[in-house]
């Protein structure tokens, strides 16, 4: 993830990454109690975060076939690596866990994009750069995720051509077009998007399933998130600072982390 | 017992099995149990316009595409799971190099369910993923109906069955009955759904070992063609109990993927330039080895199937 270089040196200023911010801010996505699908990369983090910090009782649900409710006991590169699936709570196929998730029992699951847009329709597919066509590498899990899960929370880069008025490809369906556009595709109603959390900013929905600035990061302006958005980006009244990550989060970012490859990458 | 043993080297195993043209299923596990060395051995017998079928596969597919190997590709993504995306995939869509490569867009659920169709033989299952989406609008083999028992729109996912599967394992038997264990992924629907499944095994056992666990004889023998003791197959992907994940190796192959020429000579060191498996271990050497090997063992308590 890139974003621009000064908001990376003020988060170091204060004591912890950008990454560290945002994994921080993805855990808090996941409630006590509540069925989760990890993703890959930075909730891989935040799904431990949670499970240590402040949702003990969370499941998390990997669709390589593997449902954990304990968490791993070591730094993960991938779902599968070998921590992850021993002392898990069950190990099996990927539809043993994509079952579940169809039948609307997962409550939120976690996708990365290249652009997303403001109806929370991401694209992991398709990109351009200096106008050419550019092949991403799709939709792995993102697609079924966007369609079945209760909610979603995605993590992405903050910059005018990734945050765009309409995706080019929706690779994972959001708010479609706006309100009520789920139930005439044939989704579930009530499920879509809940947030996008951005190197910028966090992102929320509102009842007509469009997107409105909900916090910035430390250090981040307001105009800042505006002029980084390909869109006329709505403001909450209330717009707040993205709750830096507590020492009790640092400390488990920094345990499974320790040389910082997800959370301090340059 | 009268079984005929199906153990034949790996070089034979894709000589018989693996003809150009042909679709094959790899990396059917996700991220762990990636079948690397036939992946190479398909590479250094030139195979050409293969289809490419799997969910993920990590740099697998990019490494066959990369060669000229491919031709289409059936999955939900091509990339490098830790490191980002995948440049050979990235050149043969962009710019034809080495050879143009059609990418058929699925999920990872999709795909699961159309080799589940295959594997229960019927021509569809339904789905309510991909509604909505441009996967759903671009892929023939996704298509919206109105579901004859509800008021309800889903999506039928057409069945796939892949000429071959090539599934890794912990240890098999000489005969192709196979223990694994870990994530599966759609390993397992995999062997039900190819006409022909070569096991890759990291340990070849006794037939009584296999059978003294039925339920994890999750691929049974008599589904299997052809059967390879290959150790360390899988590298740099982790199986469970046996080796762990070589992160760097992902890295430093991405770096080494990012320009035709790099690749070329990432090729020669670990695909052309090695005659097997055994010879490029030799060339990753004992330290990396050693610091892949399992720590810590963790066997599980055994199941008592007496009576």
């Amino acid at each position: 993830m890139t974003a621009p270089a000064h908001s990376r040196e003020s988060h170091f200023a204060r004591g912890y990454s950008l990454g560290e911010l945002m994994v921080a801010a993805a855990a808090r996505e996941i409630r006590n109690g509540e069925w989760v699908f990890v993703g890959m990369r930075l909730p891989l983090l935040a799904f431990l975060v949670a499970k240590r910090v402040h949702a003990p009782r969370a499941v998390g649900l990997y669709e390589n076939g593997v449902i954990r409710e304990d968490p791993a006991p070591e730094m993960l590169f991938t779902m599968a690596d070998p921590p992850n699936q021993r002392g898990a709570t069950f190990c099996g196929q990927m539809a043993d866990v994509m079952s579940l998730l169809q039948q609307g029992r997962v409550a939120v699951g976690f996708l990365g994009a290249a652009e997303a847009d403001r109806h929370g329709n991401l694209n992991s597919t398709c990109g351009s750069r200096d106008g050419r066509a550019v092949r991403l590498p799709g939709s792995g899990g993102a697609g079924d995720i966007a369609c079945l899960a209760q909610r979603t929370v995605a993590l992405m880069a903050h910059q005018p051509h990734r945050l765009v008025e309409r995706v080019r490809y929706v690779t994972s369906p959001g708010y479609g077009d706006g309100a009520d556009w789920r139930r005439r595709a044939g989704l579930r109603a009530g499920s879509g998007p809940s947030a996008i959390l951005t190197t910028l900013a966090v992102l929320r929905f509102d009842d007509a399933g469009e997107a409105y600035l909900a916090s910035v990061h430390p250090g981040v302006t307001v105009e800042e998130v505006k002029r980084n958005t390909g869109w006329n980006l709505r403001v909450a009244a209330d717009v707040a600072e993205t709750p830096a990550p507590t020492p009790a989060e640092l400390a488990v970012i920094r345990e499974f982390d320790p040389n910082g490859f997800w959370t301090r990458q340059p | 017992m009268a079984h005929q043993s199906k153990l034949v080297s790996l070089s034979e195993a894709v000589a018989l099995h693996v003809p150009s043209g042909a679709s094959i299923l790899m990396g059917a596990a996700m991220e762990q149990m990636i079948p690397f060395s036939a992946s190479h051995e398909i590479i250094r017998q030139n195979r050409r316009d293969l289809t490419l079928i799997g969910p993920i596969s990590d740099v697998l597919f990019d490494q066959l595409i990369g060669a000229g190997c491919a031709s289409r590709v059936h999955a939900a993504w091509v990339g490098n799971v830790s490191a980002g995306v995948a440049y050979n995939l990235r050149r043969a869509m962009e710019q034809g190099t080495p050879r143009p490569v059609e990418f058929t867009d699925y999920t990872n659920f999709t795909i699961a369910l159309a080799l589940h169709a295959a594997a229960l033989g019927v021509p569809f299952l339904p789905t309510r993923s991909t509604l909505g989406s441009e996967v759903l609008a671009r892929n023939p083999n996704l298509v919206e109906f109105r579901s004859p028992v509800s008021e309800e729109t889903l999506v039928a996912v057409r069945a796939l069955a892949p000429d071959v599967a090539v599934l890794h394992v912990q240890r098999a038997d000489e005969y192709g009955n196979a223990h694994v264990w870990g994530g599966l992924g759609v390993a397992i629907d995999g062997a039900r759904a190819a006409k022909k499944v070569i096991v890759v095994a990291e340990e070849i056992v006794a037939p009584e070992v296999i059978a003294s666990d039925p339920n994890r004889t999750l691929i049974p023998g008599i589904l299997v063609e052809a059967v390879v003791h290959d150790p360390w197959g899988a590298h740099p992907s982790p199986v469970q109990g046996c080796y762990g994940r070589d992160h760097k190796f992902f890295s430093e192959y991405h770096d080494r993927s990012r320009s035709t020429e790099d690749f070329d000579t990432w090729l020669k060191e670990f695909v052309s330039g090695v005659k097997d498996r055994a010879e490029y271990m030799a060339k990753l050497g004992d330290e990396r080895r050693h610091a892949l090997e399992v720590k810590e063992h963790a066997p599980t308590a055994p199941a008592d199937f007496g009576y």
